[in-house]
């Protein structure tokens, strides 16, 4: 099925935030704290314009509780008397115009003494920097299995490695932004996000009002990739207090500057491996230490901390594996969600590192991965046995052969011997990536499906989860059309909106297709059983009997007044009865569902300049069934993509925690000249609890790319690319010390 | 509160810098007669004055292309252009161009998010336009000004190639 909203957006119709038109409103801009810490002494309104004019928002004016929550009630809305990062939100400003009110906001200056920041996670704290508990660790999570003390002292061989993943910013093309408004006394809010209830559940401690006094509805939103998961309850709190302040409504949408410097990015992460072997390539101790910078709150940080540790042992059987996380308070901007959610950085760490290992035995790595390959039977990191039928050695097989690995490997290492110039090199990533929330979080979420039929006959799917690029429009109607025999013409999907659609959770976590479209399919068999029809009923059989329900025999409509006045089938999520998590001891089935990939780049290096091109690119998966061959290729490519770019371009310049290069200038995204064709391939094997058995697939792609780049570059140059981005300078100076030494 | 079929100039999007400056243009083939502010650039001319927000803003420093228009033909960032500067141009926006042609881009995957998408299809309808474009250049080379951040691009390279005139 061709995209659902694909013309829309061609045409340029689809009607974005920025787009909305309102009429009479005011424009929202905020200021930020200029310290990374300190107490504020005095806010001053500088001469240059009215101030009469403006509405002014401060702490003060919260009527709840002043914190945006999410997990913790840590992060203020508005900063009362000190700041923790900067860039931090300490006023809100509206006024009529736009621009007057940007100039405004550099008019207002604050004096802030300063305290001592934390701006290195991994140096240790001084006394004076300690802001949480008694060391700023946010969360310590320990995965333990076997004995990995006496496995790695009984190993023949142990291989030690450290490596340094850099953070990410988001880049969706569509820049945050939110309307808010006062209708009937209620507040409503409009915008960019991916959590219409997160919104909710941030808004109402911070409002003091009920779900029935707010209301959040997801416009078109512009890309997420995870940075509208939870930053937007930041912008909405924001926009909803100013709008409640002024009477008028509100728009609060960002710049790209603003964006890029303020918004949450992936957290940057230090993984350290020690890894016990036997003279075969046979894993027997994975010893694994993974830490990462979670900025200044919390934000979801122990959840990016969970999936990192969940993900660090990789797709490989080890019987004795010890896997510690910590996030760590500093006082940088803070990080938040993006697609692969800690598992790219722990992928980083361990792809990259069972190169090291194969070098070290004097093996050939994608050998050295199929030796350990877990097969039914055997179980992962937490303990997870895998019964789920994937032959992951076809997986491997298949990128392999598709990238001719062995002949290429040979091509490239003769011709690289006689070119002064350019260099080429080919490396090999295998990975897994768990689908949905962890552990018995699907349980947590109770999420909801509604499925409406309608008096034309035909059905509403009714669902929080938003479309956001990733196809869930489209998904949903495919499932609900094929689940019920109709034309996917008479299947509409709801615009979330949380006065109109269940709460069927966040759209994040690669859960949206398998888990939310399951209950899809589940809520169309109730509405079915509503109409008195068995799961055989399709097509016009359910259409006839949808507008009977609103029809009566004599064709005069029944329900009326005080009755309800809609048919709605109903599915709760309930977990497949396999899953079986202690989320005290981090045992047993983190996830309901895995997908297994092998990814292959190939890249050159110009030795002139030290400039990176990945040339070709082999993305080989298995995620249950495909729903839509365009929308999987197109999240495949598109992650691969991001990831490419993350371990070549993208690079932080950081002052004092905050983004220097907060500009599409000089913060660099690939152009579609700077990418190889990806060649996707997908094998399948269904996943009896997703719809129609699918698995998930979105978050997938960002896990392989950055590790397989390092390897190429490694084989190309035998430098020991452990850190990313590999940008020029970098390559350059391992280079050079390569050469010294 | 929300009327999207009622598009209107909303005085407060736009910038108030000066006396105006009148400027007339093609827009869309129909001759407009406008009188701007100093400061406007062409993108909130259209999105903000017009009520054309199929034109995106997307970074407004010419380096993203979700802002691209045809301007007398060739593709441009009418977030780099002040409206004043384009009387007796002529301009094209997403709004102009024929739905029947963008087919090729819906079945090729050339959309996801849609924010960069106006501007992606102005520069694709360009080299469809001008198949002898790529007689000097790769279409991966003209689309460049366009960045995306969700298909990786092989969706809109293939759907361009898809969409060019038979022989091309």
């Amino acid at each position: 099925m061709k995209r659902r909203e694909g013309m829309a957006k061609l045409t340029g119709r689809e009607l974005y935030v920025d787009d909305l038109p309102v009429g009479d409103h005011l424009w929202g801009a905020t200021v930020r704290s200029p310290a990374p810490r300190g107490r504020i002494r005095s806010i001053q309104f500088g001469p240059g314009v009215n101030w009469s004019e403006f509405t002014i928002v401060t702490a003060e004016d919260i009527p709840g509780r002043n914190a945006v929550f999410l997990m913790e009630y840590d992060q203020p809305a508005l900063a009362d008397d000190r700041v923790r990062h900067v860039h931090e939100p300490v006023v809100l400003l509206a006024h009529p115009s736009r621009d007057v009110v940007r100039r405004a906001a550099r008019l207002v200056t604050m004096r802030i003494d300063p305290e001592p920041a934390v701006l290195d996670f991994c140096a240790r704290p001084a006394r004076d920097q300690i802001q949480h508990g008694e060391d700023n660790v946010f969360k310590r999570i320990l995965v333990e299995k076997g004995d990995v003390r006496r496995a790695l002292a009984a190993a023949p061989i142990v291989v030690e490695g450290e490596y340094y993943t850099g953070a990410q910013e988001h880049v969706y093309l569509e820049t945050q932004g939110m309307l808010a408004y006062v209708e009937d006394g209620v507040v409503v809010i409009h915008g960019s996000m991916q959590c219409p209830y997160y919104v909710v559940k941030a808004l109402k401690p911070l409002l003091g009002r009920d779900e029935s006094g707010l209301r959040v509805i997801q416009s078109a939103t512009g890309g997420g990739f995870g940075g509208k998961e939870e930053y937007p309850s930041t912008i909405a709190a924001h926009a909803a207090l100013l709008a409640l302040k002024s009477g008028r409504p509100v728009k609060l949408v960002y710049d790209r500057w603003e964006d890029m410097a303020v918004t949450t990015k992936r957290h940057p992460a230090r993984v350290r491996h020690r890894t016990g072997l036997d003279e075969s390539g046979l894993l027997l101790a994975q010893d694994v230490e993974v830490l990462l910078d979670g900025g200044a709150y919390v934000t979801l940080s122990p959840v990016v901390l969970s999936r990192a540790v969940i993900h660090a042992g990789g797709p490989y059987a080890c019987e004795n594996v010890r896997i510690e996380g910590r996030a760590v308070l500093t006082n940088a901007v803070p990080f938040g969600a993006f697609r692969g959610f800690g598992a790219p950085q722990a992928y980083f760490g361990l792809e990259r590192h069972m190169d090291v290992v194969a070098e070290r035995l004097g093996m050939e790595p994608a050998e050295l991965r199929r030796r350990n390959l877990i097969r039914d039977g055997q179980s992962t990191a937490t303990s997870q046995t895998i019964r789920d039928g994937v032959d992951r050695e076809a997986v491997l097989d298949l990128a392999l052969s598709m990238s001719r690995w062995t002949e290429r490997r040979a091509e490239i290492e003769r011709r690289n011997a006689t070119d002064p110039l350019v260099k080429r090199g080919l490396g090999l990533a295998t990975f897994h990536h768990g689908a949905g929330f962890t552990g018995n979080g699907e349980v947590v979420l109770e999420s909801v499906v509604h499925v409406a039929g309608t008096p034309d006959g035909g059905v509403e799917v009714r669902a929080a989860s938003v479309e956001m690029g990733q196809g869930t429009t489209t998904i949903f109607t495919q499932l609900a059309a094929d689940r019920l025999g109709l034309d996917p013409d008479v299947v509409a999907v709801a615009r979330p909106d949380t006065h109109r659609v269940p709460d069927s959770g966040p759209s994040v976590a690669s859960r949206t297709a398998m888990v939310v479209g399951h209950l899809v399919e589940r809520a169309c068999d109730d509405l079915r059983r509503r109409l008195g029809l068995g799961d055989e009923a399709r097509g016009e059989e359910v259409s006839d009997a949808i507008r009977a329900w609103y029809l009566g025999g004599d064709g005069r409509a029944v329900r009326g007044e005080g009755e309800s006045p809609e048919l709605v089938g109903e599915a709760v999520y309930v977990q497949p009865a396999h899953i079986d998590w202690d989320e005290d001891t981090y045992h047993g089935d983190a996830y309901g569902a895995f997908a297994w990939a092998a990814y292959v780049a190939e890249v050159q290096v110009d030795l002139r300049t030290c400039e990176t091109r990945v040339t070709d690119f082999v993305a080989v998966q298995e995620v249950g069934r495909v729903l839509n061959q365009t929308l999987a290729r197109g999240q495949i490519q598109g992650g691969v993509a991001q990831a490419i770019s993350w371990a070549l371009l993208e690079d932080f310049r950081w002052k004092d925690g905050a983004m220097q290069n907060a500009q599409l200038t000089n913060y660099i995204i690939p152009t579609s000249d700077d990418l190889p064709r990806i060649r996707v391939a997908f094998l399948e094997v269904p996943y009896e609890h997703g719809a129609q058995g699918a698995k998930g697939i979105g978050e997938l792609p960002m896990d392989g790319p950055a590790p397989a780049i390092a390897n190429a570059l490694a084989h190309a140059l035998g430098v020991p690319a452990d850190r990313i981005p590999l940008t020029p300078e970098r390559l350059l100076a391992e280079l050079e010390r390569r050469a010294a030494s | 509160m929300i009327d999207p079929a009622r598009r209107s100039a909303h005085p407060g999007d736009l910038p108030a810098t000066g006396d105006p400056i009148p400027v007339r243009f093609s827009l869309n083939g129909t001759e407009t007669t406008l009188e701007v502010d100093p400061a406007e650039r062409l993108l909130e001319t259209l999105r903000y004055r017009l009520g054309l927000t199929g034109t995106k803003e997307g970074c407004a420093e010419g380096e993203c292309g979700a802002c691209t228009v045809l301007l007398d033909g060739t593709p441009a960032d009418s977030c780099l252009m002040l409206t004043f500067q384009i009387d007796g141009r002529r301009v094209d926006t997403v709004e102009a161009l024929d739905e029947s042609a963008l087919d090729p881009f819906l079945v090729g995957g050339a959309t996801q998010c849609g924010a960069c998408t106006p501007g992606v299809v102005m520069t694709a309808s360009w080299i469809v336009g001008h198949p002898e474009l790529l007689d000097t250049h790769r279409i991966r080379e003209l689309m460049a000004g366009n960045l995306c951040r969700c298909t990786g691009y092989d969706g809109i390279i293939e759907s361009v190639e898809a969409a060019l005139p038979e022989g091309a």
